[in-house]
């Protein structure tokens, strides 16, 4: 509200889907650390890599040319040409670039994009809990409903089919699945992905998988939603360039599926944002061509920072499943008898230390923070040795 | 195994045995073991920083030298080669392919000093047909390392 020259109170009427949206529950949180100096953020959720030089080179040279146009609203002809020959080369997918790829302002807008070209209002989606915090919003903005699922560290939490099943109504639209994934980490196998294909088939539901963190996996092999039995037909497959090729900024992602999807998606898009970032583009197309040695580097280095993470929150005492994937681990910090958030802001305020409360990603991440090791090997060491102060101090029994 | 601890090593030699364990998940007695081997065997030389000099005070100068060789009958160019590297001011010392036989990097003191070894102690050498000396105007780079100070560029704290 604000006050006119007539010192009379205004009200903005704020549009009632955007007021369903909750606010982020870890407001104050945020607050607190924007006001303390020195803090070690292991809140962050982006590579610390700058992108890899010859991406960005390549971006500069088109600019030099003078690519600063549109593109094509489904994408420039050339990427989609280049992604198509990466599904096949990756999952043995065929995607035709003429209609059944198409590019977006990251992984965000796809699923925005999706959500609203498949919802009616009251349709329901069904996800884990705790999930990425966007999935909610863009379900609730599209007028859909989200239906969660718990899961918990003691089944590495993983959306399991069966719990998916009992879940499903007539207006069940669609599942939304994540992996690898943020907040915990967890990576799912390929029978147990298979069982939830099963399900979906079964029921005649699409699946929304969101496999951003694709490459980043630790000894084990990411599995590709659509390459399971019956599923290329039943899937909207989205990935991006954001965390395999530290492209977060450039707002580059995609959405490969069924031409009918496709279509609407893109119908959605072209009178939203016409299209992706031109120069975004051709730093993708240069990522695909040329980019998977540096990816491969950036993932070998996660991985060590993985080891050094889980290893030093274990020996602090804090239970903490094994990631297999993303770039996060989700310690419990139960022990200490406090809640996330509690956790969390006397951690930044006693030790300067940043971790997201797992609260802020649903109910069943009360107990747990998130832990980004996506930083440097000194800052990790410095944060844990830090931790274990804390956890010295609160923690009750071991 | 082991081509995981060197590079780390060769990316950070302060890099301990205990934080080495931890990025790879091999034992601490071993990652020593292992280390300990690859210096017997010479696989690692030697453990250095690398310092930018422009920032302390010192005078320094390093030059570029082309060297053309005449090689010695039955021995090549490597006894020639190892006449120049035995001095210490010669910091690299490489065999290379086109028009000149050696790379040579030269440091001193200053251009003079670095004048007078090419004339009086590189020329003279047996073997040595041809110098071209280019002194080095401006580092960039260095053994990986860029030297350049380059502004931090930070993430946002959080991220979710």
């Amino acid at each position: 509200m604000s006050t006119n020259p007539k010192g009379q109170r205004r009200k903005y009427h704020i549009s009632q889907r955007t007021n369903q949206i909750s606010p982020s529950g870890i407001r104050r949180f945020f607050d607190l650390l924007a006001s303390i100096e020195g803090v070690i953020s292991l809140g962050v959720g982006e590579p610390d890599f700058a992108t890899p030089w010859h991406i960005s080179e390549a971006a500069i040279e088109s600019l030099k040319k003078g690519y600063t146009m549109y593109t094509s609203n489904s994408g420039m002809p050339e990427l989609r040409q280049e992604l198509s020959r990466y599904l096949r080369n990756n999952y043995n997918l065929e995607y035709n670039p003429d209609g059944e790829l198409l590019i977006t302002v990251g992984v965000s807008e796809a699923l925005d994009l999706a959500m609203r070209a498949l919802l009616n209002p009251g349709d329901e989606v069904i996800m884990s809990d705790p999930c990425y915090v966007s999935y909610n919003p863009c379900i609730t903005l599209a007028g859909g409903i989200p239906v969660m699922v718990p899961t918990n560290e003691e089944n590495n939490f993983e959306l399991s089919a069966a719990d998916i099943e009992t879940r499903i109504t007539r207006r069940t639209k669609a599942i939304l699945i994540g992996y690898p994934a943020n907040p915990t980490g967890a990576v799912m196998s390929r029978d147990k992905l298979a069982e939830i294909a099963e399900v979906a088939q079964r029921h005649r539901i699409l699946v929304i998988s969101d496999e951003i963190y694709a490459k980043l996996v630790y000894d084990v092999e990411h599995t590709c939603f659509a390459t399971l039995p019956g599923m290329k037909e039943n899937t909207i497959l989205l990935n991006g360039f954001s965390k395999t090729y530290a492209m977060t900024g450039w707002r580059i992602g995609y959405a490969a599926a069924p031409r009918e999807i496709i279509a609407a998606m893109t119908k959605i898009h072209q009178y939203t944002m016409m299209c992706a970032p031109t120069m975004g583009q051709v730093a993708a197309i240069e990522a695909l061509r040329a980019g998977e040695g540096s990816a491969t580097e950036m993932v070998e280095d996660y991985n060590r920072r993985r080891l050094v993470m889980v290893k030093g929150l274990r020996d602090i005492g804090l239970s903490c499943f094994e990631p297999k994937g993303a770039f996060y681990a989700f310690p419990s910090i139960k022990r200490t008898g406090m809640t996330s958030e509690e956790f969390a802001e006397r951690l930044l305020t006693e030790e300067k230390v940043a971790v997201v409360p797992g609260s802020a990603f649903g109910e069943c991440g009360e107990g747990y923070v998130r832990c980004c090791y996506a930083t440097s090997l000194a800052e990790i060491e410095e944060s844990l040795a830090r931790m274990k102060r804390f956890v010295d101090k609160y923690g009750k029994e071991a | 195994m082991l081509r995981e601890i060197l590079k780390l090593l060769q990316d950070d030699a302060h890099t301990t045995t205990k934080q080495i364990s931890a990025m790879t998940g091999i034992s601490s007695a071993e990652v020593t073991k292992q280390i300990k081997q690859a210096e017997k065997d010479r696989i690692i030389l030697k453990y250095k920083a690398i310092i930018n000099w422009d920032k302390v005070e010192d005078e320094q100068v390093w030059a570029v030298i082309e060297v053309k060789l005449t090689p010695e009958k039955d021995v090549g160019f490597d006894s020639v080669a190892e006449r120049i590297y035995r001095f210490p001011q010669t910091r690299t010392v490489y065999l290379i392919s086109g028009t000149y036989d050696l790379f040579v990097l030269v440091v001193g003191k200053t251009n003079h000093e670095i004048a007078d070894f090419v004339s009086q102690k590189l020329s003279h050498i047996e073997g040595v047909q041809e110098t071209v000396t280019q002194f080095v105007l401006k580092r960039y780079k260095e053994d990986g390392e860029i030297i350049e100070d380059k502004e931090e560029v930070k993430r946002q704290p959080v991220i979710l």
